[in-house]
């Protein structure tokens, strides 16, 4: 029965056609502009580290004044370097890491070689395996290369494609904002997005081009800046942009915890660190942490851009008259056909018959609208990835959202098919025949 | 024209009638927050800002050591201002729209602290010598700084320069002192206070937010001795013709690359950070007017294919009409005039539903309040468009022959 429902649906459309590329064009557009939007949603909403978010987790703590006017209950994103420490010398996670960013002038250990800003992480060991960095060459540093100052650092493939042409470059050196420094290790591309451990920057953008010890970082001779500071209070030294400054937050902090009992011991050392220094005089708050997981972080920070989520909206308000507007027509199409539905009912076809043929007609109107929504979406994509916004490199259509793509259409043609078919079933056969 | 008889047979076609003017109600109320948020971004863009944008460009120079700035900065000016083509060369700490910000509130009374809730914030700009005519400053009150000035403002170790004259814009001396003149006035932060020597013209401040448009020009401008710089004065910029800029700056960063062998250099027309700033804007304004474009043309396929449809139903009615009379004007008044019906009805409903989304927006996305008229301007605009999609079927209807009415279908 389905060929021929199919058989009919298709001879129905072509006597019409006119109607029926009115509708298919009208579900294209649709499915075009909503799979567009669901596409970029999808790829700035998905997870940064697939299976090992779930024991990643970012600790906060609260140092700020009691009476800090304007200040809201949740702490700050970032650690002051004391607390900073002091966490990272708590060693009671499994893996942990502290870190900042910012950029510093490199060059060639060789005379006269150019010099030129790179973009830096700065961050302690455990950073590449906990985050699961791939490498290409060698391995990530050591505790000991953390707790001795050791001048080595580790290389994105960019980089050492830029400043070594790429090959095995572990042991090879450079200089680094005048010192020199040993190549520990080059890591294959790595961009997590959206950038979970650290959002200061925006969430969706580039990864960094270099990554080198945190306390060897410190020690390097000029300020470059220690990323977004956030201070508070009116201390007579915040012009000297200290980071050691007990008032300013800036580094960010990741901790590894495997099982929910690590998570409760590790939130009560937290508020254990709060209260010992609360009694110290340093913090002046009562305990106030956090111990967000990743994605309860990202969810936390609002990462989607606000202009995506109203686009998403809107593109989804131009499905919805897309398919107001496939109603309408499917009405009138069905209707028009009441005298031959008259005749099929009058030879014996059931209600459920004329029904079945009305949804066959409608589901072809929607898989062809489907079918021309794909390229149409595929050219939307195109033109999100020519805009210079940072989050537009990764807008792409997966074969997953491929799927969803032409489920909607399919989906979407047969939702507006429903009730006009289920209005057609009722006609009365007798008037119907009677007209003729 | 009898609106009756339309309306009986719309009557008859409940379905499909409430359809088409539902569609034309969601494209209303779509259309009208859509072209309300092109609109705001458009505006964004177009921001005035005080300076000589076109004749700028400017050249970063990073990776130097402070402690020598008091020699560097004026020999790396001097090379500078020996480019040719270059009109006047100066050193700033930021520039509007660099992202750059450095902010501090300040209040008009002694006692201000930053722990105040009625000081105001601004952008502070920290210019080097000769800043104000590189940048082009207006000035329209009072004066700009003098050589003193300048030798006398140093950093210590506070977060603001050990001086005590500045310059503001207009949005700022309005706000501090609205109705009066700000010449001579002082604002403060306590221990530092500030007297106006003069008043600028509206220039943005580094990075403008959603606070409205006076907060994005909050700025104000200090004098700031190269040798007490401690590193603040890091923006060379190069004040030429517009046709000469790109050339200016390539010559400016190798000439500075060349004095400062530890120094980093990074080269950008002014025009060129300010189309950067607004990337984003621009690229969802675009967006808005695809889909827009996207959605309107739908919306008129709508119209189209459903009065096709009734054209092709009624076309012994039509037929029979024609014999006993009417004109082809009569019948293609019936359609066209059916159609103005529907998009009104269409319209009142999509102008009450805009109204509603730009409230839920309001509350959920920080978008400000639609001005009344785009309400009325999109209603206008759903109608032409229907009036317009509805022409080629009416004419259809109207080239129907009267000799149809004696045939049977």
């Amino acid at each position: 029965m389905f060929g021929y429902y199919l058989d009919l649906a298709l001879r129905s459309l072509r006597r019409h056609m006119v109607l029926g590329v009115l509708m298919m064009l009208a579900i294209a557009l649709g499915i075009g502009a909503s799979v567009t939007m669901l596409a970029v949603l999808h790829n700035l909403s998905g997870n940064p580290l697939p299976g090992r978010s779930d024991v990643l987790f970012h600790p906060q703590v609260d140092p700020r004044p009691e009476d800090l006017p304007g200040a809201k209950d949740e702490p700050p994103d970032d650690l002051a370097y004391v607390d900073a420490v002091n966490l990272y010398r708590l060693g009671i996670a499994p893996r942990r890491a502290v870190m900042s960013g910012n950029w510093l002038p490199v060059r060639k250990d060789a005379p006269d070689s150019p010099l030129a800003m790179y973009t830096d992480r700065a961050t302690t060991a455990d950073f590449f395996a906990m985050f699961g960095v791939p490498f290409l060459y060698g391995s990530a540093w050591s505790a000991q290369d953390d707790a001795g100052h050791a001048q080595v650092v580790v290389l994105s493939r960019a980089m050492n494609q830029q400043l070594f042409g790429g090959g095995d470059s572990v042991g090879k050196t450079l200089v680094i904002a005048t010192k020199t420094f040993r190549v520990a290790g080059v890591i294959d591309d790595w961009n997590p997005q959206p950038h979970f451990y650290d959002l200061n920057d925006g969430a969706f953008g580039k990864a960094e081009q270099m990554y080198l010890p945190f306390f060897t970082w410190l020690d390097l001779p000029q300020d470059y800046g220690y990323g977004p500071m956030d201070c508070w209070g009116n201390d007579p030294n915040a012009g000297a942009h200290d980071p050691k400054a007990k008032q300013c937050t800036w580094a960010q902090f990741w901790v590894q915890l495997d099982t929910p009992a690590q998570v409760a011991d590790y939130r009560a050392a937290l508020v254990q660190y709060s209260t010992q220094q609360h009694q110290l005089g340093r913090f002046q708050r009562a305990p106030n942490v956090r111990l967000r997981g990743l994605l309860d972080w990202l969810d936390h920070k609002h990462v989607i851009p606000v202009t995506v989520r109203m686009q998403t909206w809107i593109a989804f308000s131009v499905l919805l008259i897309c398919l107001v507007n496939t109603v309408g027509l499917m009405v009138a199409k069905f209707l028009r056909k009441a005298g031959e539905i008259g005749v099929r009912r009058a030879l014996g076809a059931s209600r459920r018959d004329v029904f079945a043929q009305c949804l066959v007609e409608a589901g072809v109107v929607g898989v062809a609208g489907g079918l021309l929504g794909l390229p149409l979406a595929w050219l939307g994509l195109w033109m999100v990835r020519q805009q210079p916004v940072n989050f537009a490199a990764s807008a792409h259509l997966d074969p997953s959202m491929l799927g969803v793509a032409l489920a909607l259409a399919v989906l979407s043609a047969l939702g507006a098919g429903l009730w006009p078919a289920w209005r057609a079933s009722r006609v009365a056969p007798a008037l119907q025949v009677k007209s003729l | 024209m009898e609106i009756r008889p339309i309306l009986a047979s719309l009557r008859k076609h409940r379905i499909p009638t409430v359809l088409i003017v539902l569609e034309i109600a969601l494209t209303c109320a779509v259309l009208c927050n859509a072209v309300f948020m092109i609109g705001q971004r458009v505006a964004a863009i177009r921001l005035p800002n005080a300076i000589d944008e076109r004749n700028l460009s400017m050249v970063t120079l990073g990776g130097t050591d402070e402690k020598t700035s008091g020699s560097d900065i004026p020999r790396n000016l001097a090379a500078l201002r020996g480019i040719p083509g270059v009109q006047s060369a100066a050193v700033v700490s930021t520039l509007p729209l660099s992202h750059n910000n450095w902010g501090w509130s300040f209040g008009t009374r002694p006692d201000a602290s930053t722990f105040d809730k009625k000081t105001v914030n601004f952008s502070l700009f920290f210019l080097g010598e000769g800043a104000e005519q590189a940048l082009g400053l207006r000035l329209l009150e009072g004066r700009f700084f003098n050589a003193d000035d300048y030798a006398g403002s140093s950093f210590g170790s506070a977060p603001l320069p050990e001086t005590h004259v500045t310059l503001v814009t207009r949005s700022v001396a309005e706000r501090l002192w609205p109705g009066q003149s700000a010449l001579g006035k002082t604002y403060y932060s306590m221990p530092h206070y500030y007297t106006v020597v003069g008043v600028v013209a509206d220039v943005l401040r580094p990075n403008i937010g959603s606070q409205g448009e006076d907060w994005s020009y909050y700025s104000a401008f200090f004098p700031l001795s190269a040798g007490g710089s401690k590193g603040n004065l890091r923006r060379y910029v190069l004040h030429s013709a517009p046709g000469d800029r790109g050339r200016v700056m390539r010559a400016a960063e190798q000439k500075l690359a060349a004095l400062n062998p530890n120094g980093v250099t990074k080269g950008m027309l002014y025009t060129d950070m300010r189309d950067q700033y607004f990337a984003d804007m621009r690229s969802m304004a675009w967006m808005l007017v695809l889909v827009c474009a996207v959605m309107l043309a739908v919306t008129a396929f709508g119209i189209v294919g459903l009065t096709s449809f009734w054209v092709g139903q009624r076309r012994r009615q039509i037929g029979i009409r024609r014999a006993v009379g009417a004109s082809r004007g009569h019948i293609m008044q019936y359609f066209q005039t059916e159609n103005f019906l529907l998009s009104g009805a269409g319209v009142v409903l999509g102008m009450a539903l805009a109204y509603g989304i730009n409230l839920y927006l309001m509350r959920h996305y920080e978008t400000a309040s639609m001005p009344w008229y785009y309400l009325p301007v999109s209603a206008v605009a759903l109608w032409a468009l229907g009036q317009l999609a509805v022409l080629g079927p009416a004419l259809r209807a109207a080239a129907v022959p009267p000799v149809v009415a004696t045939r049977s279908v």
